[in-house]
């Protein structure tokens, strides 16, 4: 039993980590899974999560990865408590469902909220692959939409961090129809005149990539995320052949035209801090 | 109507052999139909057939999935699954329709969007969220009628309609039965356990609030009698095309907006964890 108890303290520490708000034994090695290279953990910590030897980037969690971009101290999270209501009854989903909330301390797969870039004030959103593979829920889309429509209502620059493994299977059809909501919120939201900067990191699949993730006036990805609509798995399976090398790969998007640019992680907030200031507040008279 | 038939059965009467198809369904409700074919960017994918046709004497315009019928169309046609080129045509055609102020009429019959490389390389993601967000915000009247099987997004993307009908053992759902049990359960074999868990009939859908009403089939499936399929397609169209021909531009898009709007949207509130 104190075993279980060790694992969920050993769980719980290696997330507040990821939050970025505890302090990491200098002592401890890391491994890269993409180079092999060893480190120490803290040099992993003071290097955003990217290796320091190969740049390979580590998926963060929602929270850790909007502090990155966002003005100390300017957080505001909206909807927190939004949450799936397992709107199907599939069986098994309500225990798993609990079990991912109480693990992550997440209500669900995406962060929203508001915040400042270098004082512009923004509404900004992050899914996480840690709930549930940030997989699309009624909830999760439900969240964006809101958030998409707070950015309407206070004439906000927009910003998504898109992280997916697709649909949320749970939820079936209603998770199916939450690509329409969002893509409808966010047309109306771009002919109103607002700014959206949508960010891709690993990975972005399935149906957020055929919906709001791939709307935004600028498209931005991390390097190395996996980003496409099918599945790598059901495409060699549908073809009948290995698939070439960086197939789906941010590289490979940018150099097929769905892409602006590939942003480390270190500079992606000089990035937007730059954005905004060349969109005068992203179409907003109010703001700052 | 068959109401006894099992899920399963009716995702095989949806992808029966002879199911009457888009093209079934345009010569036998509308007259005068010009096919239009190319995105105008590369290729046309024949996988989506649209155009213009009179429906009572009405322009309108009518895009849908074509599966084909025969071994070499299957091929050519990958059963029906588009690729971006396809839903780009969609949206050159949607864009006259708005232009030219003509109704949308949708037939969705695809297994899913397809999914190949060449797919992937030219966007097929893009190609259905731009698709989505077109036809949302769209001021003429859009009907979309599920025909056959609603597979994923690529099915949604011709989904986005003011009224959503369905033929009665017609399926939607978020991904096949088959891709859904190998996700979720590792089995693609479980497939028919799946069926009744995905909630895909159109009794189901109707309950759910995704499908707005069910259009009659024969006992043994739509193939065993078009003609009285297309008799009470016709008469649910007709009532809904003029419902919806009173509205004006404005109120179109904002009825469709608030329709998909409220889609899974009584999310609970929850303390945290």
């Amino acid at each position: 039993m104190s075993n279980v108890f060790a694992q969920r303290r050993q769980k719980l520490l290696s997330l507040k980590a990821l939050r970025g708000n505890s302090p990491v034994p200098a002592h401890t090695e890391e491994t890269c899974p993409a180079c092999g290279g060893t480190f120490r953990r803290r040099d992993l910590v003071m290097a955003r999560y990217v290796c320091p030897l190969c740049g390979h980037h580590y998926p963060v969690g929602a929270y850790y990865r909007l502090s990155l971009v966002l003005d100390k101290g300017t957080f505001r999270e909206l909807e927190p408590a939004l949450s799936s209501n397992d709107p199907l009854s599939f069986p098994g989903y309500a225990a798993k469902l609990e079990g991912a909330r109480r693990r992550t301390g997440m209500n669900e797969g995406v962060v929203t909220a508001t915040g400042r870039i270098n004082g512009q004030k923004v509404a900004i959103g992050a899914l996480d692959s840690r709930f549930f593979m940030g997989s699309m829920s009624a909830a999760l889309g439900e969240k964006v939409t809101r958030l998409v429509e707070y950015a309407e209502k206070y004439k906000l620059p927009l910003i998504l961090f898109s992280a997916s493994g697709g649909a949320r299977m749970q939820e079936g059809i209603l998770s199916l129809m939450q690509m329409a909501k969002t893509s409808a919120a966010l047309e109306r939201f771009s002919r109103k005149g607002g700014l959206y900067i949508s960010v891709l990191t690993h990975p972005t699949t399935g149906g957020v990539t055929a919906s709001f993730a791939s709307l935004g006036d600028i498209m931005l990805a991390e390097p190395g995320a996996l980003i496409g609509f099918a599945g790598p798995r059901v495409i060699e399976q549908t073809i009948g052949e290995k698939l070439p090398e960086g197939f789906q790969s941010a590289k490979y998007l940018l150099e097929h035209g769905f892409l602006d640019a590939i942003v480390p992680r270190a500079q992606l907030r000089d990035t937007l801090i730059q954005l905004l200031k060349l969109h005068g507040k992203g179409g907003s008279d109010r703001g700052k | 109507m068959a109401n006894n038939l099992t899920p399963a059965q009716r995702v095989a009467l949806a992808r029966h052999q002879d199911r009457p198809g888009t093209a079934d369904f345009i010569s036998a409700l509308f007259t005068d139909f010009f096919e239009q074919r190319g995105d105008r960017l590369c290729a046309d994918d024949g996988s989506i057939l649209g155009g213009v046709a009179l429906f009572h004497g009405q322009p309108v315009t009518v895009i849908g999935h074509r599966k084909g019928r025969t071994l070499e169309e299957h091929l050519a046609y990958h059963f029906g699954m588009p690729s971006p080129e396809g839903y780009r045509k969609a949206q050159r055609l949607m864009e006259q329709a708005e232009k030219f102020r003509r109704p949308v009429i949708t037939f969705i019959d695809t297994p899913g969007a397809y999914p190949g490389l060449e797919a992937e390389a030219r966007g097929q993601g893009e190609a259905i969220a731009r698709t989505l967000a077109l036809s949302s915000a769209l001021t003429v009247p859009v009907i979309s009628v599920v025909t056959g099987e609603g597979g994923s997004g690529g099915a949604l993307a011709l989904g986005v309609g003011n009224r959503v009908l369905m033929l009665e053992n017609a399926v939607y759902s978020v991904l096949s039965p088959e891709g859904f049990a190998a996700i979720l359960w590792k089995d693609s074999s479980r497939s028919d356990e799946a069926c009744d868990v995905m909630k895909l009939t159109a009794t189901d859908l109707l309950e759910l609030g995704v499908i707005d009403a069910i259009i009659p089939e024969p006992p043994e499936g739509a193939h065993t009698d078009l003609h009285r399929v297309c008799k009470a397609l016709d008469a649910v169209l007709v009532k809904e095309l003029a419902a919806l021909n009173k509205m004006n531009g404005q109120a179109l898009a904002t009825q469709r907006y608030k329709k998909f709007r409220l889609m899974g949207s009584k999310a609970p509130r929850k303390e945290r964890p």
